[in-house]
């Protein structure tokens, strides 16, 4: 008697609506696109300020539109929901054993929080926004 | 507490049959089955294999979470038989054999490529440094046993393989399971295989097919973490890589 073993099709298109963490996953994965454009638009704010003043407040202009406030919005949510998820998973890439213990979880993904507030504080009042 | 433990209900069962002699295709067959509340799905299918339908193929040996054999889908997820327990589940069951995995008959995986994959990553201890019989065991500290033994407990019931969709996708990558075993060797003390195994699993097939979807974990009944192996996989080859191209007097 000869094998004859049915190979299981995965749907290339479809297959995160099968699983929630599957959707969890591409949600996670989704919001990088929005961030991707924010520095696309950094990028492009860069370019106009090198170029001449006149071209520059041009940008700042457009940055005022409702929609831009609207992405910009989104893109901050989506960005905070990227940081959060990565910032869970990774007490899993850097663990760290002392002695016969692994240290909790919490504490790993503490540390990225605790050095994501500090650095932000830092930027925050580099760029001024505490007075002078 | 009331007692319905040992109740007997009549619970349905939507089982996937393939017959490769005769059909070209699956299909589902429903069952109904008498079973003890505390039964678990394993239980239920020896059930109804030596009570009502001899024909069912299925894989088990130990009952026990140990022999890794009895994996199927049971409700959509990657599960064992004898771990998935009849009273957690309401109204009909649905088993299937395990995603991505071609089926050899009715809920029996073929188990050839995962078994390929396994040999390439050498997972067996390959010694740093020989020690004759004379020079007696090979000894390790609890510290270091801790370093690896979480990946030890991978019992090889490619649950994590039927969970991890970069696996259905891309066949050729290396998975979870046999990713997690070249680690624990490379964390092991007393090895010294690591180069051998990173030609395997710190390439585009090995941990880089990887997107860190973390689904091996969440079904994963020995708690090995297979997606934490191969995180780690991933950031010790990125300092391989530095360490190889920009500070090559360091030496590894």
């Amino acid at each position: 008697m000869s094998r004859r073993p049915y190979v299981q099709e995965v749907s290339r298109t479809a297959w995160f609506f099968k699983r929630p963490r599957y959707m969890r996953y591409m949600a996670r994965e989704v919001t990088c696109i929005f961030i991707g454009i924010y520095t696309l638009i950094l990028l492009v704010g860069l370019a106009r300020l090198s170029e001449s003043q006149v071209d520059y407040e041009a940008f700042l202009a457009a940055l005022r539109q409702p929609s831009s406030i609207l992405f910009h919005v989104l893109a901050l949510a989506f960005s905070l929901y990227n940081s959060f998820t990565w910032f869970n998973v990774a007490p899993k890439a850097l663990p760290i054993q002392i002695g016969e213990e692994f240290m909790p979880d919490s504490v790993v993904a503490g540390g990225h929080y605790l050095i994501w507030v500090a650095l932000s504080l830092f930027i925050l009042y580099w760029a001024g926004v505490f007075g002078s | 507490m009331s007692d319905n433990r040992l109740e007997v209900r009549q619970v349905e069962l939507e089982i996937l049959r393939y017959n490769p002699e005769t059909d070209e295709e699956p299909r589902f067959q429903t069952y109904t089955v008498p079973c003890v509340n505390e039964w678990c799905v394993l239980d239920a299918l020896n059930h109804l294999k030596d009570n009502l339908d001899p024909t069912l193929a299925f894989r088990w040996s130990c009952h026990m979470q140990v022999c890794g054999s009895c994996g199927m889908m049971i409700n959509g997820e990657p599960k064992l038989a004898c771990k998935a327990m009849l009273r957690d589940y309401e109204g009909m069951i649905r088993i299937e054999p395990l995603a991505h995995f071609p089926i050899e008959r009715d809920l029996v995986s073929v188990a050839d490529d995962f078994m390929a994959k396994l040999k390439r990553v050498k997972p067996y201890l390959i010694p740093g440094q020989p020690r004759t019989l004379e020079e007696g065991e090979y000894k390790q500290t609890p510290e270091q046993l801790q370093r690896y033994r979480k990946y030890a407990m991978c019992i090889n019931c490619m649950l994590c393989y039927a969970a991890c969709p970069e696996y259905g996708l891309t066949p050729k990558f290396i998975g979870p399971a046999a990713i997690s075993l070249a680690h624990r060797y490379n964390q092991d003390s007393r090895d010294g295989g690591r180069d051998e195994r990173q030609e395997e699993i710190a390439t585009t097939e090995g941990v880089w097919e990887c997107t860190f979807v973390g689904a091996c974990s969440d079904v994963c009944p020995k708690h090995v973490d297979p997606a934490s192996a191969l995180q780690q996989v991933k950031v010790a080859s990125t300092v391989d890589w530095y360490l190889e191209h920009f500070m090559s007097w360091v030496k590894k």
